[in-house]
């Protein structure tokens, strides 16, 4: 089985590199972005039985840093 | 009077941390990060700046989860001292042994330069030595320097007096250019400039001696 971490930058946190890409499309032409957030997907290979209780304490604890970041798992069996 | 310096894979300030130690005085050993116990009697532990695990995940992240530091959370826990530079300042918010984050500067780019900082408070036995309120200069070298903490923390910090350093110019957006932060015992001290990198006047400024030699006088008394 398998399970998807995203973890973002909780929305009160000024995200310096997404607002680095949002500058960049504004100058290639991209009209109408009025906001970019950028943040990561971690892909995860788990043993059978693992439980979305395991993965969301694995964020907890390593794959997001809480004071910073907000994080949605997403298990596929 | 004993000091321990940890070292990550990726450390690479480490040696330059041990120097600083050892010319204020103090007995200096390299702790590699897969021990789970410090030397006995040691009274500060520095976390060097560098590139711990390549700054995998989050800057400091992999190496707040090895061993040792479970040790020096138990060393602060139980009053000891530490001093976490750079990267050590980013493992220490990362073990949440110190309030807050440190995330990409709001530049985005990699900043290596000397930098003034005003010091906040003397009453540490990291600031003790400076006098309040003073201009100094020490080398800052970072791509994650910046401070961030939700506004009940920033008051609580401030309401405590710990914030120690700030910037006198913000060098990468730190919110309300903080620089470096104290525990509420005030025997951890975390802070994005090298200290260790001014120590005398060939290294263009002496300033970070001060704190290694007031952390000495006060130690060697206690």
């Amino acid at each position: 089985m398998k399970a998807t971490v995203t973890v973002m930058l909780k929305s009160g946190v000024l995200d310096p590199q997404g607002e680095a890409v949002k500058s960049a499309l504004g100058s290639l032409g991209f009209d109408g972005v009025a906001g970019v957030r950028q943040g990561k997907v971690i892909e995860l290979d788990l043993a059978q039985g693992t439980t979305e209780a395991d993965v969301t304490a694995m964020c907890e604890k390593l794959l997001a840093n809480t004071v910073i970041e907000s994080y949605r798992v997403e298990m596929h069996p | 009077m004993k000091a321990a310096v940890l070292v990550f894979p990726g450390s690479n300030c480490d040696r330059d941390l041990a120097v600083a130690f050892r010319a204020a005085g103090f007995e200096t050993q390299m702790i590699w990060h897969k021990d789970a116990v410090l030397p006995a009697g040691v009274d500060i532990v520095g976390v060097p700046g560098g590139f711990s695990y390549g700054d995998y995940l989050r800057c400091g992240a992999i190496a707040a989860q090895s061993p040792i530091m479970r040790a020096v959370a138990a060393h602060a826990a139980a009053g000891g001292y530490v001093l976490g530079i750079c990267n050590g300042f980013q493992v220490l918010c990362e073990t949440r042994i110190l309030p807050g984050a440190l995330m990409r500067n709001a530049g985005l780019k990699f900043v290596c330069r000397p930098q003034k900082l005003r010091v906040e408070t003397t009453d540490s036995l990291f600031t003790n030595g400076y006098a309040q309120g003073a201009e100094i200069t020490i080398p800052i070298a970072h791509h994650d320097g910046n401070y961030v903490a939700d506004p009940e923390t920033l008051a609580q910090l401030a309401a405590e007096d710990r914030v120690a350093f700030r910037y006198v110019g913000n060098p990468n957006g730190a919110v309300d250019d903080i620089a470096g932060v104290l525990s509420a015992n005030r025997r951890v001290l975390g802070l994005m400039p090298h200290p260790e990198r001014a120590m005398e006047p060939a290294h263009g400024s002496a300033d970070g001696a001060v704190m290694f030699q007031s952390l000495a006088q006060a130690l060697v008394a206690a």
